[in-house]
């Protein structure tokens, strides 16, 4: 009788093993109104503490490793480095005037900052700190994407509504594609072979061709009951096996998921008010959105599509950022 | 020829029935009320056109395409077809409660209802078998109108479809009550129109079926303190919170409560020896 007790035991446990959920993330979010970071747990989905930084954060991103979040202060002309164990600023970076949005390199080396008052693109070596280059781009740069290889960077200027190529070995633009107003954000296809470029006011997604660097498509949004205007796409995020895109509509208070073998959007998925950024969990089973006007953050299932929770955070939540371990 | 009265008193508290005959019992009422419903196909589409307009017409009407903020039982933004599916799936029971009762006057009108009050059996009994068959037709509506609504993109998590059935069955058991108790107030068919006005759509509209109490008190206070006094209100929220796997206590506790009050209400006006009905048959005799 014990010994089936006890086999019971262990089958329960193996049982609850295999239900438990998945390992627990932490999800950085910047708030630009109050000038904190929300960190949330990804599983339990609550907040686990608010970090004090500095004015006006907007771009977030994080080390390969997890150890460091680099945080672009807009209105302290710096980006801050904190220390994920410790949740303490440990450092600056040299970003030049008004960092708005940034993207790292695949091997970890090298920030690519846009510098939305000055027009330019500072690339910045993380192990020296110091900067490498200055890249003159249109007017209002702020979306940045790199390629998988490293090799290509894209960045998009606001007013000059250009997609710019920047050659990362030269850091000289290569390709300048235009594209329709507003442009906010660059996205690469994991296999190299797109780039997915978001514009605000146009209300589309542009696909260009990363051979050709000519664009191949544009995704338009619609959303019965809902004026046009009202939909301004922002940030894009696709899947790691690249079948699927998100497109966060902005004040349309969704998230599209596009079909990127048919540019269909599949769905609209209901989140927050003014939906801006987006990142995925890094075992892709979760993506997560900022909603600046609503205060909060909705963490949406990838499998089935389904919004799942949203969490209060602080003030006008803009970027967002998951630790890879 | 049966003589109400006295003699029926005696003849419907004959004691001594054993379990199997009580079930005999139950089991003919709730096939007649199942045949009843199956023989009046208009009956159930109209029970399941009346949400779907709502939902279809109505709520697209109010779409709040940016969706309702969040209040619990909800975790995320819903759209406003999702908000009040649960109060549809109330409406469902409230009209179909509504309309067993009337299916009493009627009874009651043509002497059916007789038949069934000459029966040897207790009188709580019949009166609770006949709310079971009457609650239990009305969660099948219920379930049909849950279906299309599927259809709608309105998708509660599928256990909520199962957990829901405990509040859909007490809520219709106080809805049911209650149209009872009305039921028995009632001396001809025609007085029922004023139950629709006067009962059903106060009930429904002074709840959080359409609208969040939060928005409610907003615009009026009064209003507030009236939906709150409002037994629907309860039977609203607890099928919204079960539906997606939750229990508001505080509504389930309301429903409870209105139900045995409703229930006893019931049973005492149709005792035969102390209720309403034998007071009012007796009005009526005299006047």
């Amino acid at each position: 009788m014990l010994r089936k007790l006890t086999l019971l035991s262990i089958g329960f446990a193996g049982a609850t093993s295999l239900c438990s959920p998945a390992f627990a993330y932490m999800v950085y979010v910047s708030n630009e109104k109050d000038n904190t970071v929300t960190v949330v747990d990804s599983t339990t989905m609550e907040v686990v503490r608010t970090i004090d930084v500095g004015q006006r954060p907007r771009g977030i991103t994080i080390s390969h490793d997890g150890k460091y979040i680099y945080l672009c202060a807009s209105d302290d002309d710096t980006i801050e480095i904190i220390d994920t164990a410790t949740h303490e600023i440990v450092g600056s970076l040299p970003s030049g005037p008004d960092p708005e949005l940034f993207v790292l390199s695949p091997d970890g080396k090298t920030l690519y900052v846009a510098n939305e008052d000055d027009n330019l693109v500072t690339v910045i070596d993380l192990e020296s700190k110091g900067v490498l280059a200055e890249v003159p781009v249109g007017v209002e740069p702020e979306g940045m994407g790199i390629s998988p290889d490293g090799k290509s960077m894209v960045n998009t200027s606001e007013t000059t509504n250009m997609a710019h190529f920047i050659d990362t070995a030269t850091n000289e633009i290569t390709h300048n594609v235009l594209v329709d107003s507003r442009p906010r954000f660059a996205e690469f296809k994991p296999d190299n072979s797109e780039v997915w470029v978001s514009s605000e006011i146009g209300g589309t997604v542009s696909v260009i061709d990363n051979s050709t660097r000519e664009i191949k498509h544009k995704i338009s949004f619609e959303i019965p009951g809902l004026r046009s205007e009202a939909i301004q796409p922002v940030g894009v995020r696709i899947t790691a096996d690249g079948k699927k895109a998100y497109v966060a509509l902005g004040p349309a208070n969704r998230v599209a998921v596009v079909n990127t073998e048919t540019y269909e959007v599949e769905k609209y998925v209901l989140v927050g008010q003014r939906v801006w950024q987006l990142a995925f969990t890094p075992d892709q089973k979760t993506i997560i959105s900022t909603n600046g006007v609503s205060n909060d953050i909705t963490f949406i299932d990838v499998a089935t599509d389904e919004p799942v929770q949203s969490v209060t955070v602080g003030a006008l939540p803009w970027g967002v950022v998951v630790s890879p371990n | 020829m049966i003589v109400p009265g006295a003699t029926l008193a005696e003849i419907s508290t004959a004691p001594g029935f054993s379990f199997r005959q009580y079930l005999v019992c139950l089991k003919g009422i709730l096939i007649r009320e199942g045949l009843r419903f199956l023989n009046q196909r208009e009956r159930f589409i109209s029970s399941l056109v009346r949400p779907l307009l709502w939902l279809f017409v109505f709520a697209a009407g109010f779409r709040q395409v940016l969706g309702v903020s969040i209040i619990p039982p909800y975790r995320t933004y819903v759209l406003y077809e999702v908000y009040i599916t649960p109060g549809l799936c109330a409406m469902i029971l409230l009209f179909s409660g509504m309309q067993s009762s009337l299916s009493m006057v009627y009874d009651r009108e043509m002497g059916n209802m007789r038949t069934l009050l000459v029966s040897p059996f207790p009188r709580w009994f019949l009166l609770v078998s006949k709310l079971f068959a009457g609650v239990t037709v009305s969660i099948l509506q219920v379930y049909a109108f849950l279906a299309v609504a599927w259809f709608w993109g309105v998708r509660p998590p599928l256990s909520g479809y199962l957990l829901v059935l405990p509040a859909l069955f007490l809520s219709g058991m106080m809805l049911c009550s209650l149209g009872m108790l009305l039921s028995s107030m009632i001396k001809q068919l025609e007085n029922f129109a004023g139950v629709m006005n006067f009962v059903i759509f106060p009930m429904y509209f002074a709840s959080p079926a359409l609208y969040p109490l939060w928005r409610i008190q907003e615009s009026s206070p009064l209003l507030h303190k009236i939906c709150l006094a409002n037994p629907f209100t309860y039977a609203v929220e607890l099928i919204r919170f079960a539906l997606y796997g939750q229990v508001d206590w505080h509504s389930l506790l309301v429903v409870l409560g209105c139900i045995v009050l409703f229930l006893g209400g019931a049973i005492l006006a149709y005792d035969p020896s102390t209720g309403l009905l034998v007071r009012r048959q007796d009005t009526g005799g005299n006047a």
